[in-house]
């Protein structure tokens, strides 16, 4: 019901395209540069703390190439939940939709159990320079994607209730977007900060 | 030129394709970390994992967010934005000598 | 030349039949562009008048040498607080006022994409602007320069919550921001009417898609300092700590990489107003419109490619010197054309010498001054010996001033018959603008040569003896007069609301299209929808394409309904602020909750119901 009162306010198109769609690419735009600062930060201070713990004592290269194929399998979730929405399949859309929450969840998991065990080891926030911009960029990365969990779970409950269908196919597609942007963006974390040690 | 329609119409990447693509970024991932691990890449190892991530990057923005086959107006909202933020941090780096040994 | 059908008698008695009707409750809840513009500008105008006052309660304490008017605390949230002021409480949102009512009627829309979105925008602003100012009553207003750079403003030498609400303040408005241009950018890309290509759209719409996007671009930076800094005050990181290797240049670099966009996002609004007015009062078409287009797009590009210009001092090395000297040098080149093309549009026009045009013409003057001391310290040897003082206060002042606020009141002119479906007195107008642009010079002219002598910015007071004392006296009366021409301002506002002569649709004779609705425009804006087919629609040949009007045999459209959700949600936000500030969870728990409801009520309530 909403979907159509949306659409008949939805008025004139200049483009021919969603006004949400170009809505979220201009967060994305603008999230890039929320990352690229918080990089900047990180790489500004890295070797530059004055006590440990430092990255080679701690990062767990392994244990986070499996978050990191998690999180790159929930990209593919999301898609093929998306394909199965625009098909009509709600059963499926509802399935791959679920598993990419839960993929995101599992992630998340890893964040936790890595944190925990940093911190176990002495590294908090304010700790040293490390602790400090390693923290904040992974967390807010890590937030972006608890926001994104609960807004498919939001999906889910909906089309758990029949109220998410074909018709909001747009709907999905922007939370794929949000997701997928999520996924680029820890793309180059593990980059910088795991591999470019 | 009224409503909203423009996903119909655009080329779509299949399930099949999908599954490929993601199949590749678990490659890539694994030979990220292999080159990661090799002693020998160790001089080229920063221009390898750099070059590496910028395909799966690609390759994510380009078929799972579709922005190989949508309109080109997504495209420019997302570049020009990301070309200014790179630029930044790359004056940053090398602001605060961040490639220098 | 177009001028709409109805008369003035008739449109000013449309005029007061719904746009502005409702009590408190309607304002509460409104999603209608026109009343958050009407808002905005009010609540911006107000803000701006506090931000003066504390410029004047400095210059008393100025304009004399070891004057003990102000003590040097009180004097350090003044001059704090009157940069924070005026930069995000009264020009960003003036201009946000314009973007608001105006942008959608010249593009021919309805409203904007995102009514709610936009609701939101506005009551984060003001409740964020009323949370930062509510530091004078707790505590006292914070005291580390409206860019607080760190160390200053760590908690060992910033104790209290002073500069925790600078922060906290920031960090909210730039939600406020973000979610408006976002909103900005999807309206002008998205809703502008047929035939209506980005070249042929009115230049101040082009400025504020142009702003918008330096704003979603240059915001993050600014908010990853603050966050920064907000954890080194509160959970004790080391982000800006020297003692464990943090840099406090790094403040600097984030602050000034949004900074220096910043001033481009102040600016650009008042040229795109200033090449609207140019126009219209020359009776003709804007010169090389392409031309000032790309200059546009110029400046916001390099705008990110000069900010270490505030940093020439600090010791970055004369390779970044150099390097920052020419990029800032290159963004005077965008400006200059635009203002040879305002000169060319002036040039052979008939000229309506009215107060929009007085407003602009001297709008290009004092920014013309501005420019060249600001072409001055783009070279940094030159600028070692002016940073920091009040050289650069006077660049600064008549950029932002001379500029941008005189733009910004040629605006309020040239729009206010619009808004209100009055016309304002021009007796009034030219007064305030003769005695604005006189005690304008006079305050801060000599200011350039107080700087070349030495005296320092962000000082409470001089010594006797060194000379400064009748510049500083100069600059105090210039001062006094320049608060007291506001008054005319009020003045004629205040009469016009009460008894103006009604305006009709287009008592300037202007060509784009808000000038081809009712004054004020009807709440749907357009009964039918506009087709243009080139730039300035109202000065077209053939008139029979374009702009159909208001024509009554076409039912009226239905707008989106009322909502509550951005209002709630906007409170979610400041209540998560003030648990911020004080570090009570429980209370950030409560914000948090309601930003929920009010997000999942926004998302499941249906745009008209």
């Amino acid at each position: 019901m909403s979907q159509t009162d949306a659409a008949a306010m939805e008025m004139h198109s200049a483009t021919g395209l969603p006004n949400r769609k170009i809505l979220m690419w201009a967060f994305i735009g603008s999230e890039c540069m929320l990352f690229g600062s918080l990089i900047i930060v990180y790489m500004v201070y890295r070797g530059k703390s004055l006590v440990g713990p430092y990255p080679a004592d701690l990062l767990n290269i392994p244990f986070i190439t499996v978050t990191t194929f998690v999180l790159l399998m929930s990209s593919l979730m999301m898609v093929l939940a998306l394909s199965a929405v625009q098909r009509g399949d709600m059963k499926w859309g509802k399935i791959w939709l679920f598993m990419t929450a839960l993929l995101g969840m599992v992630f998340l998991g890893g964040q936790v159990y890595e944190f925990s065990h940093f911190v176990h080891e002495g590294l908090t926030l304010k700790t040293n320079l490390f602790g400090g911009s390693f923290f904040l960029l992974t967390g807010t990365h890590g937030a972006h994607v608890a926001v994104g969990v609960i807004w498919l779970m939001s999906l889910v409950f909906m089309a758990q209730r029949g109220r998410l269908t074909q018709a909001n196919a747009e709907t999905v597609e922007i939370a794929g977007l949000y997701w997928h942007f999520v996924d680029v963006v820890w793309i180059v974390l593990f980059t910088l900060i795991y591999l470019l040690v | 030129m009224t409503q909203p329609h423009e996903h119909a119409e655009h080329a779509h990447p299949s399930n099949r394709t999908y599954i490929l693509v993601a199949a590749i970024l678990g490659v890539i991932t694994a030979v990220e970390v292999g080159v990661f691990y090799l002693d020998a890449l160790k001089p080229v190892l920063v221009p390898i994992l750099l070059a590496l991530s910028a395909a799966k990057f690609t390759m994510v923005v380009g078929f799972f967010m579709h922005l190989k086959f949508d309109s080109k107006l997504y495209r420019a909202l997302f570049v020009g934005p990301l070309v200014v933020a790179i630029a930044v941090m790359m004056a940053m780096f090398l602001l605060y000598g961040v490639f220098s040994a | 030349m177009a001028v709409r059908s109805e008369s003035p008698a008739a449109s000013a008695s449309h005029a007061h039949e719904g746009t502005y009707a409702g009590g408190l409750l309607s304002w509460i809840t409104t999603v209608d562009h026109k009343r958050i513009g009407v808002m905005y500008g009010v609540s911006a105008f107000f803000f701006f008048l506090v931000g003066g006052l504390e410029a004047l309660l400095i210059r008393l304490q100025l304009g004399s040498a070891e004057n003990t008017l102000i003590d040097p605390d009180l004097y350090n949230q003044l001059f704090t607080m009157h940069g924070t002021t005026m930069v995000f409480l009264a020009i960003m949102p003036l201009s946000a006022a314009f973007f608001n009512f105006i942008v959608p009627l010249q593009i021919g829309a309805r409203d904007v994409a995102f009514p709610r979105l936009n609701a939101f925008s506005f009551w984060v602003f003001f409740l964020g602007a009323l949370f930062m100012n509510a530091s004078f009553l707790f505590g006292g207003a914070p005291d580390a320069g409206w860019f607080g750079y760190a160390n200053l403003t760590s908690t060992q030498y910033s104790p209290g919550m002073r500069v925790d609400f600078w922060v906290i303040g920031l960090l909210v408005l730039g939600v406020s921001s973000i979610a408006a241009a976002l909103n900005f950018i999807v309206t002008i890309i998205n809703l502008r009417c047929e035939g209506m290509t980005l070249m042929r759209m009115p230049l101040f719409t082009w400025m504020t898609l142009i702003t918008s996007f330096l704003l979603v671009m240059a915001f993050p930076a600014i908010t990853v300092g603050l966050v920064l800094l907000m954890f080194d005050r509160m959970f004790g990181t080391l982000f800006f700590n020297p003692m464990a290797g943090g840099d406090v240049l790094l403040w600097q670099h984030l602050f000034w990489i949004f900074g220096h966009p910043e001033v481009y996002i102040l600016l650009l609004p008042g040229l795109g107003i200033v090449s609207e007015v140019i126009p219209v009062f020359s009776r003709k078409p804007l010169f090389g419109y392409a031309f000032v287009v790309y200059s546009g797009i110029l400046i916001a590009f390099l705008g990110f490619g000069v900010w270490a210009h505030h940093m020439f001092a600090v010791g970055l090395g004369p390779v970044a010197n150099t390097v920052f000297s020419a990029t800032t040098m290159l963004i005077a080149i965008p400006t200059g054309v635009k203002i040879f093309n305002w000169i060319a549009t002036l040039w052979g026009g008939s000229l309506r010498l009215r107060t929009p045009l007085y407003f602009a013409l001297g709008f290009i003057a004092m920014f013309i001054i501005g420019g060249l001391s600001g072409v001055m310290h783009a070279s940094a040897p030159t600028d070692l010996q002016q940073t920091d003082t009040y050289f650069i206060v006077a660049h600064i002042h008549y950029v932002l001033f001379g500029g941008v606020m005189f733009a910004l009141f040629a605006g309020m002119y040239y729009w206010f018959p619009k808004i209100t479906g009055r016309m304002m007195s021009e007796r009034l107008g030219k007064a305030h603008f003769w005695m604005m642009i006189i005690s304008f010079n006079l305050t801060f002219f000599p200011q350039h040569f107080l700087g070349l002598h030495g005296m320092p910015r962000r000082t409470f007071t001089y010594e006797s003896g060194l000379g400064f004392e009748a510049m500083n006296l100069m600059s105090t009366v210039g001062a006094m007069l320049l608060g007291a021409s506001m008054l005319i301002f009020i003045w004629n506002v205040l009469g016009t609301l009460r008894k103006g002569a009604p305006a009709g649709d287009n008592p300037w004779e202007g060509s784009t299209l808000e000038w081809s609705i009712a004054s004020p425009p009807p709440h749907y804006n357009f009964r039918v929808l506009p087709v243009v087919g080139g730039r300035d629609p109202l000065w077209a040949e053939d008139l029979t394409k374009a702009v159909p009007g208001d024509d009554p045999s076409t039912p009226e459209p239905h707008m989106p309904g009322p909502s509550y959700f951005p209002f709630a949600t906007a409170v979610g936000i400041v209540v998560m602020a003030g648990g911020g500030l004080t570090l009570t969870l429980p209370v950030v728990l409560v914000g948090v909750a309601l930003v929920l409801f009010g997000i999942y009520g926004w998302a499941f309530q249906p745009l008209e119901h």
